[in-house]
């Protein structure tokens, strides 16, 4: 690999345009070339991958490898290497072992699974905004809104008591955080772990109707391996559906005509949702891969042990296939954006997601059509240094 | 056109049913890729092509 320039790219770069944008940073590299090298902040040297094909060409291809001690694999932060290592997850392994945990799951996350979901859902997003409403107007929505219904949800799929929200939802924050250290990282996730496995011995003595009755007591199954999957379904359960809820409708608020017609119905919560997801690509850090073989990549030569990082937020930008990408439009047909991700890791939980980002939108608007910001605009601020992006609160009017 | 679909590179993204919901489904067993309709009528053509597309597991061919 040629040497970098001597830039270090950090990780998630400062986010210095509209805060619905990829940050310049990225920008720059998707406008070079869509496969570039960069520096990162241990001195090691990777590929970025900004285009809309070499991205789906990286994740859906396993001559690159997910697991984290593979030569070149990169790090994206001290704090992202304390997570990744040590940490059993299938979204870090390759087949067959990947596969053989994710399919433990899939049964709970199938479309007509979770399209039976659909009036629990609703139920919980109505009984969350009648709570809101009554508090008063104005509300932080992050607080009041968009954490608690999917927080309710995961709570109920997985299992988890809903009564220890603040505690996960707080060791969840910290894990996420880039800017917090390795030791306060790992002392998060050691936290949540032991957490979720005394959780999963009492589920194997006293088994319940959720997903971490069924985990807990498969033979074929680890306590460790039970618990690094319900860490992993727990903190993607609720911190990617919602920041999605709050940005998006922050995003809606400031297009009030697009709102309208998916309020109208003319557009449906279904495309509003692709576009949203697309638009805002809430997962701003790379994702990393190691390459494991010599390969060609956007006509740039990559070679066995070398590291390459896939962002999602260019890619679902590419003008070749995303015209006006830089646009948010309802109307649009998106559906081949890249926010879940591609190949084989694909998220797992993305019927679910959808389903719940669909009702929530949905009702929000359509309930309260007087919706408006209670606070300037300029006075919002971003979780710049969270893995998953967001605004730290939304006060609303109604 | 022929549909026919690689249950080992299957990964349960639910892809397929979410865009042809017609012709893919997914089973209750193993929460694989079946297909309802491996030649299916012409007017589905471009929603079968675009769940190929989409499929993170590149499981399903259509000839």
């Amino acid at each position: 690999m040629p040497p970098s320039d001597g830039k270090v790219l950090v990780l998630p770069a400062p986010a210095d345009r509209c805060p619905f944008d990829p940050p310049s940073a990225y920008q720059q590299a998707a406008a070079a070339a869509s496969v570039t090298r960069t520096e990162l902040w241990d001195g090691s040297i990777c590929w970025l991958v900004t285009g809309h094909d070499e991205v789906r060409t990286v994740l859906g291809d396993q001559r690159f490898s997910a697991e984290p001690h593979r030569p070149g694999f990169p790090f994206l932060t001290p704090g992202r290497r304390q997570v990744v290592v040590d940490n059993p997850v299938f979204l870090r392994m390759d087949d067959p072992d990947h596969a053989r945990l994710r399919r433990m799951l899939t049964g709970d996350f199938l479309v007509k699974r979770v399209e039976e979901q659909r009036p629990a859902i609703q139920r919980i997003v109505d009984e969350t905004l009648d709570r809101m409403v009554a508090g008063g107007s104005p509300a932080d929505l992050v607080t009041e809104f968009a954490l608690p219904v999917p927080s309710l949800v995961i709570c109920e799929l997985l299992g988890v008591p809903y009564a220890n929200h603040e505690h996960f939802q707080q060791l969840s924050r910290t894990l996420l955080d880039t800017s917090k250290s390795e030791l306060e990282v790992g002392t998060a996730q050691r936290e949540l772990r032991s957490y979720l496995t005394e959780l999963a011995e009492h589920k194997r003595r006293e088994p319940a109707d959720d997903i971490l009755s069924r985990l807990a007591n498969r033979e074929d199954l680890s306590p460790r391996e039970t618990a690094a999957s319900a860490l992993l379904l727990l903190v993607a359960g609720h911190e990617t559906t919602a920041n999605m809820t709050a940005l998006s409708t922050l995003a809606l608020l400031r297009a009030p005509e697009q709102a309208a017609r998916l309020r109208s119905g003319e557009t449906t919560a279904k495309a509003a949702v692709e576009e949203l997801l697309r638009y805002l690509s809430i997962v701003q850090i790379g994702v990393p891969r190691a390459a494991i073989e010599d390969l060609t990549l956007g006509g740039t030569r990559i070679r066995a042990g070398e590291g390459v990082l896939c962002m999602l937020s260019t890619a679902n930008r590419d003008d070749e296939v995303f015209p006006d990408g830089d646009e948010l439009d309802l109307d649009r047909d998106a559906r081949r954006h890249l926010a879940f991700g591609f190949g084989v890791h694909q998220c797992l939980g993305q019927p679910l997601a959808r389903a719940e980002l669909q009702i929530a939108l949905r009702t929000l608007f359509l309930r309260l059509p007087g919706l408006r910001l209670a606070v300037d605009e300029a006075e919002l601020t971003y979780r710049t240094t969270m893995v998953v992006h967001g605004v730290d609160s939304l006060p609303v009017a109604w | 056109m022929l549909v026919t679909v690689d249950r080992g590179r299957c990964c349960s993204s639910g892809q397929c049913v979410l865009t042809a919901p017609t012709v893919f489904d997914q089973s209750d067993e193993d929460g694989l890729v079946e297909v309802l309709q491996p030649t299916p009528p012409a007017y589905l053509a471009p929603d079968v092509r675009l769940a190929a597309t989409l499929c993170p597991g590149r499981a399903i061919t259509v000839t």
